[in-house]
């Protein structure tokens, strides 16, 4: 019989949340008075290494860093998918092995594909 | 008189529909996509009152931090600045409050003819991740390997998608 | 859950904030301190006996010094960005077990804050969501190097995070449990993970200093391109806290660290000493913070020796060698597993 385990036992969490959340927001307010404040304009423009600021900052990226960020949503599933079955590895046996090997096999297949395909080269 | 356990309820939807309309009635996207943030994390709230905690973490993970990372960086990529934006038609919007119509009528369809179920043991176990990698590996061995074919599709038009020029020259600014 | 045990977790989250607040002080001093060792000098000296009053004068500072929102940031956002990551850093703590119980009185004091059956995947959580502290903050700075900082750890962060996710699944096929207490139990005494998985120990540190963005994975604040990265348009205690943050994560991946292949607070001929069990508890806490003190040391030891990555080489290793590599050693672990249980043959 293993324990039992109830939504009760992430009070402690949302207590330390609370706690966290309300020393970050005093810390804010604190500085936010504490500090001297002489603003002027150059000091509030945005550092550009001391030449004038030009364009927009908002430019954009490389598509490169979306790819990325797009791969990392599709291979974050597969990982969430294979922690059920390491928890449950040994009750699983071979058959989950070998199902877990077509899986991870399909997995391979994707990723050499994007090696080959330089999906993943920052040339 | 509210038990705790309903007071929570009803506090976690309350915020959960507040956030939902904000990420709608924001103006700037990057507000939208923090509030949608605040939302992903009361629907974990509930999954954890329903002792769902594998798939109340999976939302967090999988939601809040990967696709919403996504979106962020989609609309960073899309650079939407207040002289950019495009000015919406009037028949666009007309179109929208239709569609919108259409979509809420459908819902509203469907909760009149589903029959509630309410849980009948809030701390049973079967929402552990122990009992459902069981469930998924013994039961839905099939569906589960089906998945991964559908991961290979994603990923094959993933690339193909961002890879599709690969003789134009692509501008790299960062 | 009764009114003495909230009594006790109030306590222990306040004692556990304020051990990793000063925990985080002391690295930064403990930082130039033995960045000036291997550089042959003498790092602080000025505030109090060997500059040991340094990380206070610093904390003081930061508190005064004026705070400065730039005209073209977006100011919500722009003070958003640091408190969340410092309430990520602050986050993660909760799950991890600091010793075995205690007993006082009859009562049974628990040195965890939640020992929740998810608890691997709840650090992943919490890490996961730290990437929109450095990203929020750095494309509300509306700063050409804040926003490339950004973007850059950002992505470098998603990348290891998959190898990190891959690395502790052959730990978890090991002890069949998420929660870190169990882990840690099962490693009682000197029979610790690392004898039988120093191939995912590896993935994991090397993961775990891309995570905290430690050189040589420092790149999203590389000065030599980007000025301070995503921080750069940051003053007073919100750069305090980005700064703060990252020496938090950095205790709280040393203690994930220990708790995952070192054994947590078990150290060995813990059974056979003969000490009551209060005492071995106690002495656990004390074991568990030397092996703490030992990888901030590491950390710190490979920041100051080894030269920055490129970003290509970055996203190559994350990519094309930890992520292979973790897979393979979850197939040996499988194998070894099936083998020695007599399923396969």
């Amino acid at each position: 019989m293993q324990p039992t385990h109830i939504p009760i036992d992430y009070l402690p969490i949302f207590m330390q949340f609370i706690f966290a959340f309300g020393f970050v927001a005093t810390t804010i307010l604190a500085t936010h008075f504490l500090g001297p404040k002489r603003a002027g304009k150059s000091k509030l423009e945005a550092f550009e290494c001391g030449i004038e600021s030009v364009g927009n900052a908002r430019s954009p990226f490389s598509i490169k860093y979306f790819l990325t960020a797009i791969l990392f949503v599709l291979f974050d599933i597969e990982v969430i998918f294979m922690y059920p079955w390491a928890v449950n590895f040994r009750e699983l046996g071979l058959q989950g092995f070998v199902a877990m090997l077509i899986f991870i096999s399909l997995l391979l297949v994707g990723f050499l594909y994007e090696i080959r395909r330089k999906a993943l080269d920052w040339e | 008189m509210l038990s705790i356990s309903q007071g929570l309820f009803y506090f976690l939807s309350f915020i959960s529909v507040l956030f939902a309309l904000m990420v709608i009635l924001a103006k700037n996207p990057v507000h939208s996509v923090i509030y949608l943030i605040v939302t992903f994390f009361c629907i974990s709230g509930h999954y954890f009152m329903l002792n769902a905690q594998f798939l109340g973490i999976v939302n967090i993970i999988v939601y809040a931090g990967a696709i919403m990372v996504l979106f962020l960086f989609v609309i960073m990529f899309l650079n939407l600045n207040h002289e950019t934006e495009p000015k919406t038609p009037i028949l666009a919007k007309i179109a929208g409050a239709i569609c919108g119509g259409m979509l809420l009528l459908l819902v509203v369809a469907i909760f009149n003819d589903t029959q509630l179920i309410y849980a009948q043991n809030p701390n049973n176990q079967i929402g552990l991740i122990k009992n459902l990698g069981l469930v998924l590996f013994k039961d839905y061995l099939f569906p589960f390997e089906i998945v991964s074919i559908l991961f290979l599709a994603a990923m094959v038009g993933a690339v193909l998608l961002a890879k599709k020029d690969d003789k134009t020259k692509q501008s790299d600014i960062i | 859950m009764d009114f003495i045990t909230l009594i006790d977790k109030s306590v222990l989250i306040v004692i556990i904030f304020a051990v990793s607040l000063v925990t985080a002080m002391y690295s930064t001093y403990g930082e130039r301190k033995i960045a000036a060792f291997f550089q042959d000098r003498l790092g602080p000296t000025n505030a109090g006996p060997w500059g040991l009053l340094q990380p206070l004068a610093d904390g003081g500072k930061l508190f005064m010094k004026e705070e400065i929102i730039p005209d073209q940031a977006n100011k919500a956002l722009f003070i958003l960005g640091p408190s969340i990551a410092m309430l990520t850093a602050c986050m993660t703590s909760a799950v991890i077990p600091w010793g075995k119980d205690l007993y006082f009185f009859d009562h049974n004091i628990v040195l965890q804050v939640a020992d929740v059956n998810i608890g691997l995947l709840y650090v992943f959580g919490v890490v996961s969501l730290g990437v929109y502290g450095a990203l929020i903050g750095g494309w509300a700075s509306n700063n050409k190097f804040s926003l490339m900082g950004a973007i850059r750890a950002a992505s470098q962060n998603i990348s290891y995070e998959l190898a990190m996710g891959l690395s502790i699944i052959s730990i978890i096929m090991l002890t069949g449990s998420l929660s870190l207490r169990d882990i840690v139990e099962q490693q009682a005494g000197f029979n610790w993970n690392i004898w039988y998985q120093p191939l995912a120990f590896l993935i994991f540190f090397v993961c775990a200093l891309a995570e905290t963005n430690r050189a040589p994975f420092d790149l999203p604040e590389c000065e030599t391109e980007l000025v301070g990265g995503y921080h750069t348009e940051y003053s007073s205690m919100k750069l305090g806290f980005y700064l703060f943050a990252e020496y938090i994560n950095m205790f709280i991946s040393a203690a994930v660290i220990s708790a995952l292949f070192f054994g947590g607070y078990n150290f060995p001929f813990m059974n056979s000493i003969g000490l009551s069990s209060n005492a071995i508890a106690l002495l656990g806490v004390g074991f568990f913070f030397i092996k703490i003190l030992f990888f901030i040391f590491l950390f710190m030891w490979v920041r100051w020796t080894i030269p920055r990555f490129r970003y290509d080489q970055l996203m190559k290793l994350g990519w094309e060698i930890l992520i292979p590599l973790s897979i393979v050693n979850i197939i040996i672990t499988g194998l070894v597993i099936l083998i020695k249980e007599g399923s396969l043959f």
